[in-house]
């Protein structure tokens, strides 16, 4: 297994895949708008009456076909072949020592779930607002990133106990 | 065929790089993150920060000499109150999943089975506050600000809030480096 690159030229990478959207996609990197694609694709399927009729679901067209949900699968090929290359891709459920599987699996279910009422309040989440916003110096973005980090130190304390 | 082709190249390429860069930094890795509120391991911030300047630099220097129009590129509105909301509860999700989104896709694809988890969370979660979305819908709607940008709020000149945020990342390395070293 290699060691990680330093997170400088990492940042810095990340910054010049950042501005390549900017200027190729017109938009920056996005998350958590995918997962709002696929369930509006599963809501059409299953009920195109109520996915018409809210304007949450309705206004994705042809869901699965969009942007943010290709470059997700970009995503998950790129995270995989980074892994695979440096010999870190194996099954695994990473937790404390002291960190039942169930109850790691739980809290990211969980963990999961909040972040997910948390990114459509906010209209996106660490990758459509912090990174694309931030870098934009739009406010609403730099208010979410502060918001972000003030809840998770607030609790840390308590949770720092599950990953010793 | 070559028009679909065009279509999906760009965000292929980018979300293959997105995804890369985050795994290179160790960022598939709950373990990793949760460094940044232990306060142990920063990579968080370190990564986070050299992309947000990185991008904010470069992108205002291709519009200075002209490679590229600002008008083309979409900057998410603001809308405060949901947004401050939204970032408090979405920081209680990033801290007990120990994954955000993006690099809960990541932990997945290179195995993890927790980042599965994180995944199955987002999705739940997404697709309840959209089935009760009729309820908050006023509130998601509310204090909007249209695209509003930091040196319109601060009332300071672009150039001057980049320099502010050239600066907070560095003192914000300086500062981590050193904390870093004594935990």
């Amino acid at each position: 297994m290699k060691p990680y690159a330093s997170p400088y030229v990492a940042g810095v990478a990340l910054g010049l895949v950042l501005l390549m959207s900017y200027v190729w996609a017109g938009r920056g990197l996005g998350a958590s708008g995918a997962f709002a694609s696929v369930a509006s694709a599963a809501v059409q399927q299953v009920a195109p009456g109520h996915a018409i009729e809210t304007t949450f679901f309705g206004r994705y067209r042809a869901p699965l076909s969009d942007w943010l949900v290709i470059e997700i699968v970009g995503v998950v090929i790129g995270g995989w072949l980074s892994a695979k290359i440096a010999g870190r891709a194996r099954l695994d459920v990473e937790r404390g020592l002291d960190v039942a599987q169930r109850t790691r699996l739980a809290h990211a279910f969980l963990g999961g779930g909040a972040m997910g009422i948390g990114a459509v309040l906010a209209r996106g989440c660490t990758s459509g607002q912090a990174l694309t916003g931030g870098a934009l110096l739009s406010v609403g973005s730099w208010l979410f990133m502060m918001a972000t980090f003030a809840s998770a130190y607030a609790l840390s304390p308590l949770v720092r106990r599950f990953w010793r | 065929m070559t028009s679909t082709l065009a279509t999906l190249a760009p965000p292929l390429m980018i979300g293959l790089a997105f995804g890369f860069a985050l795994e290179r930094a160790g960022l598939g890795s709950a373990r990793k993150l949760m460094g940044q509120f232990t306060l142990r391991d920063f990579t968080v911030f370190k990564v986070m920060f050299s992309a947000i300047v990185t991008a904010m630099l470069g992108v205002f220097w291709l519009s200075r000499l002209g490679l590229v129009d600002l008008a083309n590129i979409y900057v998410p509105e603001t809308f405060v109150w949901p947004q401050v909301v939204g970032g408090l509860i979405f920081g209680v999700g990033f801290i007990v999943a120990g994954l955000c989104p993006g690099t809960s896709c990541v932990a997945a694809a290179t195995g993890r089975i927790d980042g599965l988890s994180a995944v199955a969370g987002i999705f739940t979660g997404v697709l309840g506050t959209g089935l009760l979305f009729a309820r908050i819908e006023p509130f998601y709607n509310s204090s909007a600000r249209g695209q509003w940008l930091l040196p319109d709020a601060l009332h300071l000149p672009y150039g001057a809030v980049m320099l502010l945020v050239v600066l907070i990342a560095l003192g914000g390395f300086r500062l981590v480096e050193h904390i870093e070293r004594r935990a």
